[in-house]
């Protein structure tokens, strides 16, 4: 069974936070939704985890007991412990307790908490609550996992354990969608869904991605006169749509960092 | 450090709430308890039983009010209405052995009648004068009931409210709201412990007001502990009213305490209802723990039952009924989806 939405479009009052997204979620993928700030991917999480419901659209979800949530407040409780947390889904979610006793402490290994396991969830550091968070969501064995930025403020070495546990999870054949603002963890996703003020910049894989930005990305040392650029590093990037060079610049195979930041420049210039 | 007055300021300017409990709380807390601070009984109610009521009704000077007469009845009725607690003396004029009953659970209007009625002593020779339920007219028996229903306010109105608004704050409501746990599961988990902590609070009061201050219990549990259970619902109904209205803890402290000011000054715990001038009389009237006081007070004190206390139990029912409902109702749709809900077709696997 696939799930997402279709022709999804959200308002908040007169801001229109989603306009007209497709969105497929098929078992067994992982599909990272990027994006700038307001760009709807909290919202889109929320849809998806029945916390909003839409103007118009089409939601297809699994029952509520088959899809996990995690916010990008982490969800754990922080005046319970790391192991009351875990036990308090596992009841929620009715688990037979060897069950449920065997998966807490596989869950518990597989996040590295296992030492932490009678700590207040309020005493672990950012990048332990976020793997709690996670814990917490994996636990019931979802269908559908909806993580909104799982790994803001999570230590390389911490984001790389969740990033393994998360495609693990994926290969197993739930359904997940993650909210990230890290684009070299999107660019490991089946699909990545880049979204910009409520609309869609562009899908598909890296390849895809790619082939949906138009025009030619450059690098230079020195500053391009052309307002599309951007730094990265010590050097310049600059987007140009009929794919001119820029003076002394050199064309590059772009990374989804700049394919993505051309997307929306290439998007904020059709109107003009 | 202009920079910093000008930024509180702006701070202060844009919280309506905290700006309105500066500048109009102190305004009506100074009108209301201005007219409510008083401990003079300016009328005590009486009702004359006996051959000879009507006449010894007539001869009572003020402060009595004689609002009940009945030559055929006696002591038994007498006491029935005092229980009720209908009125604050029962006179017995029988011609050979008239009596006075005092209810010393009314603790002001019982000094107030005893002072009365030992100065009139000359005038009605054989006059005996018998304080009931409370015949040393001590206070503690009578604030220790009251105070029985502020701890349950207390936890039932800031507790609740601050345990509720602590979830949101931590981002974890949304969490329970995705989970498949019922509405009701979340409500009625998340009172549950305050209905507990609240009952065992009230239980310890009365224990220890019995054992250490000998306030006398003379009712029964049952009647006690209904009239609870129903204020319990009232006020656990207005915490979970106050936390749905607060965006964080600092508002629904502002609030509970707005909520817990008035019913400590105006429910009769501490000033007589009476005495109250009625331009903020009729504001004890809607607060619970006027009702809950009744029947505390009735319980404890007066060894008041059911049947006795119908009126204020019915009261705390009906409020009850409307606060609670409301709380149920703010709280399941704090737990529902926000956004418009428009035409959208959600399917749901098997």
């Amino acid at each position: 069974m696939t799930w997402g939405v279709a022709a999804l479009t959200v308002s908040f009052g007169s801001t229109r936070a989603l306009s007209g997204v497709d969105l497929a979620l098929e078992p067994g993928t992982l599909v990272a939704v990027v994006g700038g700030d307001g760009a709807g991917k909290t919202t889109l999480c929320r849809v998806l985890a029945r916390l909003v419901s839409p103007d118009s659209g089409v939601v297809r979800l699994p029952p509520q007991n088959r899809v996990s949530y995690q916010s990008a407040a982490s969800g754990a409780w922080p005046d319970l412990t790391v192991r009351e947390n875990l036990e308090f889904v596992t009841r929620v979610h009715r688990m037979g307790s060897a069950a449920a006793e065997r998966r807490v402490d596989e869950l518990l290994a597989a996040t590295a908490l296992t030492a932490a396991v009678d700590r207040l969830g309020g005493e672990l550091s950012g990048g332990m609550r976020q793997k709690l968070g996670v814990a917490m969501a994996l636990l019931p064995s979802p269908d559908l996992l909806v993580l909104d930025e799982p790994t803001t403020g999570v230590d390389p070495v911490s984001r790389s354990e969740l990033w393994r546990l998360i495609s693990r999870t994926a290969a197993d054949g739930t359904a997940v969608m993650m909210a990230t603002t890290y684009l070299d963890e999107a660019e490991r996703a089946s699909e990545i869904l880049a979204l910009d003020s409520g609309v869609v910049l562009a899908r598909g894989g890296s390849d895809a991605v790619a082939a949906a930005v138009p025009g030619k990305i450059w690098t230079t040392t020195r500053r391009p006169e052309e307002t599309t650029r951007w730094r990265r590093g010590r050097e310049w990037r600059v987007w140009i749509r009929d794919g001119s060079a820029p003076p002394g610049a050199t064309p590059i195979t772009p990374d989804l960092t700049d394919l993505l930041t051309a997307a929306s420049l290439a998007r904020q210039e059709v109107p003009a | 450090m202009w920079a910093m007055v000008v930024k509180e300021f702006r701070q202060v300017r844009r919280d309506k709430r905290t700006l309105a409990m500066m500048i109009a709380m102190p305004v009506m807390m100074l009108i209301i308890f201005g007219y409510a601070a008083s401990f003079d009984v300016s009328e005590v109610e009486v009702a004359a039983f006996g051959p000879g009521a009507e006449q010894l009704a007539a001869r009572l000077p003020a402060p009595f009010a004689v609002v009940a007469t009945d030559p055929a009845a006696g002591r038994e009725e007498a006491l029935e209405r005092l229980r009720r607690g209908d009125v604050v003396v029962a006179i017995l004029a029988d011609p050979a052995a008239p009596a006075v009953l005092i209810d010393g659970s009314q603790l002001f209007a019982a000094r107030a009648a005893v002072q009365a009625f030992t100065a009139l002593g000359s005038n009605i020779p054989g006059l005996t004068v018998e304080v009931l339920y409370n015949p040393d007219l001590d206070t503690s028996a009578i604030l220790v009931p009251g105070l029985a229903g502020l701890i349950l306010l207390f936890v039932g109105v800031v507790i609740t409210s601050l345990g509720v608004v602590k979830e949101r704050q931590a981002g974890t409501m949304e969490q329970l709201a995705v989970m498949p746990l019922r509405p009701r599961d979340v409500f009625v988990g998340k009172i549950a412990p305050y209905f507990v902590v609240a009952a065992i609070d009230m239980a310890v009061v009365l224990v220890i007001g019995t054992v250490l201050f000998d306030v006398p219990f003379n009712g029964s549990v049952l009647p006690l502990a209904t009239g609870a259970v129903l204020f319990l619902f009232v006020t656990l109904g207005l915490g979970v009213l106050i936390s749905s209205v607060s965006e964080n803890q600092g508002q629904a402290i502002q609030l509970a305490l707005m909520t817990l000011l008035p019913q400590v000054m105006l429910s009769g715990i501490i000033f007589p209802l009476d005495s109250m001038g009625a331009g903020v009389r009729w504001i004890g009237y809607l607060l619970p723990l006027s009702y809950f006081n009744l029947v505390a007070k009735g319980v404890v004190v007066r060894g008041a039952g059911f049947s006795d206390l119908l009126l204020p139990m019915a009261v705390l029912a009906g409020m009850g009924l409307v606060i609670f409902g409301a709380a149920v109702w703010r709280f399941r749709s704090s737990l529902a989806a926000s956004g418009k809900g428009g035409a959208v077709e959600t399917v749901e696997a098997p």
